[in-house]
């Protein structure tokens, strides 16, 4: 049986910073064109939820999990394992953290790749107002599940990498902004690595061009410059989102394998810190295994912010806050007991009279019957708004916070903020399903749990 | 198993009661000493030594029966402190009712207080206990805002005409509490001026939420047969009734946010208790729970003053203003007359007291002689719900 990519899926977040805006905001020259901007309750950890879910939608349940980016949400813990939570997968199996580099993109795919198991790449990519990376950066995030089967779409015929050592981007740990040093450096030193593993990785796929070609490299001149060199037989269309750092490889590949016909080449370059090469072959599977929702898609429309409002969900802007206390930080213990409930929105439904709870309850709401219980997943779920309010007195990075009490097809009913809405996207009997995000941060506990959105 | 109340076995022959309001010049400690001594000296040749036990009722304000007995110099006297959200104050009267009615003390006193406006936020602050993140942060407002929609909906009102119930409703409470001189607010505010306030959460504005305040209230209970040893015009109690809910409303779809079912119980409780039949005739007033002017409105359709769906009309013919078939809140309610949290429930009993004994002034009804006090906690769906009933007069049920 051939082992290959079974199914993908990206996640681009809702809102955009045009450049025009942020030009002039800072009174400079904007230019055409928008970057992705993850809103304020999301991060690379929720963001890679949401591409994992889809990702896996039909279903099925890796045994491992690598998770790439350079932005995590926490050091010194696996932000793996939340993803692994969230996505309702039990307590066996592998969840990993490849964090650092936008390198850590290739390290997730191939590890998945060798043994089976979701690549997940996610990325939120900062900068010094004003900056390049601020302007030219994306949020996203992308999944892929490797393993053997008749459904593969597409396949690793070969792979080359280089590395070398040099100083063209870095940041030290808890810093917001990359030091960059001057650009025609990195750009020498990228394209001999380019050429290099590019022309290794096609000859071990025994091709001489590849159909399509994905050049990804946090140093965009020398992303360019290769990409010039290393044409493909159908020109990539890459959505207009920013680059997007770890997630990048994967937002782009995922949008070839939109488009990608049967039995077409793809290389994919990703140049950072070195360079790694491979070399993807699809399958009959593609045309009927593609992405529920395209990259083009997602990648299009999108709602505009102010300048002001992303350097507040970014915490660059402090602003004042209503007058309310902030939320206490999630107790460990609780949030241990009750995982399943808080990071994948599992309740419980009476055995006895059907009843569905949650959160997750001993004693039936309906017929009173104690322990009678068995799982209700309704992470997947349609929603729809019960009725809600506009509440400008509770405290939220992005008042007005807007409640709803959505009432889930098949029972079950919660009351949750809704996300990427605004006051005139919400009424009694608007359908919402779910996303993960993070509520808040308090005591430097990132507090994940789940929200609703107009479908 | 039965609710059997304890109709006129006990009766409150003194109270004190605090101006509600932003007292920043005074403590927790302050209020309560100012409540309990205003209480004792409503009652000749008693001192705070005389009283067998006490039942402190505060949500936030401190913990423990020593936030009484420490500012008081209390010594070695029982001293519960009790705490059931916005009921806590009625909460304490009645256990301290309870333990009259049992035998068990001769003389207790019922005090609640409450100091709100030393937290520099904006509404209540209820700190949560350890958690794990999952429970709606939704405020006070936006959770009772929920009753509007639902309500109009439910019974075709259009969303104006509803804002303009609701403002008619705390147009009513600040107009009566222009009358009372502890009130929080006492200016008369237009109809056009609350309609317009800025908004708060769904269609409630700034006026259509309780005041938040400072204040402390306390009531002296002895058996009624003692009871004119004290005075010669007890408020005797003729029904305590108190009802948890399930909380299932948030989490159950066929709760239609139209109702408080606790209500429903604990007023049926009371009214059986007390041996009342039409209690909408029967009452001379009531004093009920306006924490938001949605939840009044309400309220009139729990507590049995009109039918389902029709409180509205009820409210904008005026039957529950002060000179009203049934004047609801006329001390000017949480809405007017503040809403210090373990203070409110006594507070209520109140202006039954002095209404009772003709001493309530501008606002005083003619002859009054049955009075309901209702007190809830939690919020639409999921509260604690407390009704009384007490009267002027002993063995006698309705008017």
């Amino acid at each position: 049986m051939p082992t290959g990519i079974l199914s993908y899926s990206a996640y681009i977040p809702r809102y955009r910073l045009a450049h025009e805006e942020l030009g002039s905001a800072l009174g400079m020259g904007g230019g055409a064109g928008s970057r992705a901007i993850a809103s304020y309750d999301e991060d690379t950890t929720t963001m890679g939820v949401e591409a994992a879910r889809r990702a896996l939608g039909n279903g099925a349940r890796p045994a491992a999990l690598y998770f790439a980016t350079t932005a995590p949400a926490y050091f010194d813990k696996t932000n793996a394992a939340a993803i692994h939570a969230a996505l309702d997968l039990g307590s066996e199996g592998f969840a990993l953290d490849i964090a650092g580099s936008a390198r850590g993109a290739v390290g997730a795919l191939r590890a998945a790749a060798a043994s089976g198991g979701l690549a997940i790449l996610s990325d939120l990519r900062t900068g010094k107002p004003g900056s390049s990376d601020e302007r030219d950066g994306g949020d996203a995030a992308a999944a892929f599940l490797f393993g053997p089967g008749e459904r593969v779409i597409a396949e690793v015929l070969g792979e080359a990498s280089a590395t070398a050592e040099f100083l063209d981007r870095w940041r030290r740990p808890g810093e917001m902004a990359s030091g960059q040093w001057e650009e025609r450096f990195g750009l020498e030193a990228y394209l001999p690595l380019i050429r290099d593993a590019s022309s290794r990785a096609l000859a071990a796929a025994g091709i001489e061009q590849a159909d399509h070609v994905i050049v990804s490299s946090p140093h965009s001149r020398a992303a360019r410059t290769a990409a010039r060199e290393l044409v493909g037989r159908v020109a990539e269309e890459a959505p207009a989102i920013g680059y997007a750092g770890a997630a990048d490889p994967g937002i782009r590949l995922a949008s070839v394998l939109d488009r990608a016909g049967a039995d077409q080449s793809i290389l994919l370059v990703v140049a950072a810190d070195g360079c790694d090469a491979t070399v993807l072959r699809t399958t009959e599977a593609i045309t009927s295994h593609r992405a529920e929702k395209p990259v083009a898609e997602q990648a299009s429309g999108g709602r505009e912010v102010r300048y002001a409002t992303y350097l507040t969900w970014r915490g660059l802007l402090d602003r004042e806050l209503p007058r309310r206390p902030e939320p206490a930080r999630p107790a460990g213990p609780p949030s241990a007991r009750s995982e399943s409930w808080k990071f994948a929105f599992v309740g419980t439904k009476c055995d006895d009279c059907g009843q569905v709870h949650v959160p997750p309850r001993r004693v039936c709401v309906g017929c009173g019957a104690t322990d009678h219980m068995s799982r209700a997943a309704l992470a997947g779920r349609a929603g729809r708004v019960a009725t809600y309010t506009v509440d400008r007195l509770a405290y939220s990075l992005s008042p007005p916070m807007i409640d709803a009490v959505v009432d889930f097809e098949g029972g079950g009913r919660y009351t949750l903020e809704v996300a990427d809405a605004g006051p005139e996207d919400v009424d009694i009997g608007t359908a919402l399903e779910l996303t993960f995000r993070r509520l808040y941060t308090a005591g430097g506990v990132h507090n994940y749990f789940w929200k609703a959105r107009p479908v | 198993m039965a609710s059997h109340g304890i109709r006129d076995r006990v009766a409150i022959v003194g109270m004190g009661c605090t101006k509600f309001g932003e007292h920043w010049g005074r403590s927790i400690d302050d209020l309560l000493i100012d409540a309990v001594g205003e209480c004792l000296d409503s009652v000749e040749d008693i001192e705070r030594h005389d009283v067998d036990a006490y039942w402190l009722g505060t949500m936030g304000s401190g913990t423990s029966g020593m936030t009484l007995s420490r500012p008081l110099q209390i010594e070695n006297k029982p001293v519960t402190r009790v705490e059931n959200y916005c009921a806590t104050g009625s909460d304490a009267f009645r256990n301290a009712c309870y333990a009259v009615a049992s035998g068990a003390y001769d003389v207790v006193m019922a005090v609640g207080g409450e100091k709100l406006k030393d937290s520099g936020y904006s509404g209540l602050v209820v700190p949560p206990a350890s958690n794990d993140g999952t429970a709606s942060e939704a405020s006070a407002p936006a959770v009772f805002s929920l009753l509007a929609p639902a309500y109009a909906n439910k019974y075709g009102v259009s969303e104006a005409d509803l804002k303009e119930v609701m403002s008619r409703i705390a147009w009513k409470n600040h107009r009566n509490g222009a009358l009372n001189e502890r009130a929080q607010f006492r200016a008369e505010v237009s109809m056009e001026k609350i309609a317009a306030a800025p908004l708060v959460a769904g269609s409630l504005g700034i006026f259509d939420c309780s005041g938040v305040s400072d204040g402390a209230a306390a009531a002296l209970i002895v058996r009624s047969e003692d009871a004119l040893r004290y005075t010669d015009r007890p408020t005797y109690v003729k029904a305590l009734a108190f009802a948890a809910g399930t909380a299932q409303g948030p989490t159950d779809p066929a709760y239609d946010f139209t109702s408080f079912g606790e209500v429903v119980a604990s007023a049926k409780d009371a009214y059986r208790q007390a041996g009342l039949e039409d209690p909408p005739t029967e009452l001379s007033m009531a004093e009920v729970h306006d924490c938001f002017t949605p939840t009044e409105l309400v309220l009139m359709e729990d507590l049995g003053f009109s039918q389902r769906g029709e409180g509205w009309k009820d409210v904008m013919d005026g039957r529950f203003d002060l000179d009203g078939e049934l004047p609801v809140n006329p001390d000017g309610g949480l809405k007017s007359f503040g809403h210090p949290i373990g203070a409110s429930g006594l507070r209520m009993l109140f202006e039954c007291w002095l209404q009772f004994r003709g001493e309530a002034g501008a606002r005083q009804l003619e002859a009054p002689t049955l009075g309901l006090t209702h007190n809830l906690g939690g919020q639409p769906g999921a509260c604690v719900s407390f009704v009384s009933i007490v009267g002027a007069e002993r063995g006698v049920a309705g008017a």
